[in-house]
């Protein structure tokens, strides 16, 4: 719901602003970043399913069975990540429906691509932070601390090109700025950093993360 | 023949606190043992230790002749548990939560959906087989874990508290599984409770441990002889002393001991 709204009150609301400012249709250049903010949310949440299986006892049911802690991490990221797939799938849908125009139907495979990698790789986070934590009070918390400015600085609003020195370096450094980037490029043709490099950021960064989640999730104790 | 569970000189620090304080002991294979304690005596910590969810500070545990530190793995495939509170998934049917364990634990497909309904027959769960778990009582989850626990056949089942709060025609269905499990199949069970007639009826050794030391151990009788009562509830008492003992007050079961209440 909350995608939705960002959707139809920014591309109205700033729609004619931006047009005026020479930088084209609004809703083309904000359909992409609210997909990824719709990915971004519902990713870094799903970490509170573990918080939640840790109280609840189901967490020790698989963490007594013959399977490598590393496994059940990559299997736990992965289901929560098609939760966050779908939500960024029907956010596009809805895009369409609202009048956002793709370059080519080609495009949409390479868009989902990227709805993958920013899904799997908050989701990645999400689980890791999770691990270190033991209420759902203090993961909400760490969330709602990070969520925002990960999404304010990745350009889904506004182009990040135009940010002063700082923000321009803190963006550089917000990994959600190449999903952000990747997913437009595919879906409208214009990059910031260009597709191969928005997609190996990601996918290291991704495998990075798997390692050190991993690590953490091992050391779970209930 | 070595004895199927073997534990070493055991010791568990959190800390400053000592939760378990070098308990050994040894369980032989189809053997009942009853491992007996007030509460935050160290049952659910050594308890966690011998199914590889917590490591020791020292000492070695043997499950079916494989270390807990160095093969977990293959600990893990030798033994089925229940624990205390339900560790079902309640937005899974009975059936799903089934399957997933035997997905888990590598039971072989073809097997798969026998063994879950001779289990699920066992525990007269198999009507409910399609109902979402959420929708059942504390008792049908309680039996729905034991045929869970039971799904990989293994060794050496580990029960936690398994009758706390259920009625008594429920705790007699259960020890009725149980035994009849120990004795079809060899089963060794290794169990905690606070009913000291369960231990009467069903055990044929039990461990006593309070404030992380070993106690008493032995078979109900010997038990009572050495204490010189006539109930094993008196000899509980004559053991581990009259004062009531404070758990420290968090539900996730972490840190439960504080070893500052020596009598």
């Amino acid at each position: 719901m909350q995608p939705i709204l960002y959707l139809v009150a920014f591309s109205y609301g700033f729609g004619p602003v931006f047009q005026r400012a020479g930088e084209g249709n609004y809703l083309q250049f904000l359909a992409p970043g609210i997909i990824a903010m719709s990915v971004l949310f519902s990713a870094l949440f799903s970490g509170i399913d573990i918080i939640w299986d840790k109280q609840f006892g189901f967490l020790k049911e698989t963490l007594v069975a013959p399977v490598s802690r590393i496994n059940i991490m990559i299997g736990r990221t992965l289901g929560g990540a098609t939760t966050a797939i779908f939500q960024g799938i029907l956010v596009l849908a809805i895009s369409f429906l609202v009048g956002f125009r793709v370059i080519s139907i080609g495009s949409l495979l390479g868009a989902l691509l990227f709805i993958c990698l920013i899904a799997i790789f908050f989701t990645a986070l999400g689980t890791a932070i999770a691990s270190l934590l033991d209420d759902m009070q203090g993961f909400q918390m760490i969330m709602n601390f990070m969520v925002m400015p990960l999404f304010f600085l990745s350009g889904a609003l506004f182009p990040s090109g135009s940010f002063p020195k700082t923000l321009s370096f803190l963006s550089r450094g917000d990994i959600l700025t190449y999903g952000v980037d990747g997913l437009r490029g595919c879906l409208t043709g214009i990059y910031q950093f260009g597709l191969a490099k928005d997609f190996i950021v990601l996918s290291v960064l991704t495998s990075v993360l798997f390692l050190i989640g991993g690590r953490l999730f091992s050391k779970i104790r209930i | 023949m070595e004895d199927i569970i073997q534990v070493k000189h055991l010791r568990k620090e959190f800390g400053e606190t000592v939760a378990v304080n070098d308990i050994s002991f040894n369980v032989k294979e189809g053997e009942i043992f009853a491992l007996l304690g007030p509460n935050g005596a160290g049952k659910f910590t050594t308890i966690k230790i011998l199914t590889t969810l917590l490591p020791s500070t020292h000492g070695q545990v043997i499950i079916n002749g494989f270390d807990v530190e160095h093969n977990p793995d293959e600990v893990r495939e030798s033994f089925g548990i229940v624990f205390q509170d339900p560790s079902l998934d309640d937005e899974l049917t009975a059936y799903e939560n089934m399957f997933f364990h035997a997905v888990l634990y590598g039971v072989p497909p073809k097997e798969r959906k026998n063994r879950i309904e001779q289990l699920l027959k066992i525990v007269e769960l198999w009507d409910r087989k399609n109902d979402l778990v959420k929708t059942f009582s504390g008792g049908m989850k309680r039996r729905l874990e034991i045929a869970r626990g039971l799904l990989h056949h293994p060794k050496i089942f580990f029960l936690d508290e398994p009758t706390v709060g259920l009625d008594p025609q429920t705790r007699t269905h259960i020890w009725d599984y149980v035994l009849g499990l120990n004795q079809q199949e060899k089963v060794t069970v290794m169990f905690t409770t606070h009913y000291m007639d369960e231990v009467e009826k069903v055990a044929n050794r039990a461990a006593i441990i309070d404030h992380g030391n070993l106690v008493a151990l032995g078979t109900p009788q010997e038990l009572k002889t050495e204490a010189q009562t006539q109930s094993l509830e008196e000899a509980f008492l004559h053991f581990t002393g009259y004062d009531i003992r404070d758990e420290q007050g968090d539900d996730l079961g972490r840190m439960r001991i504080r070893h500052n209440h020596r009598k």
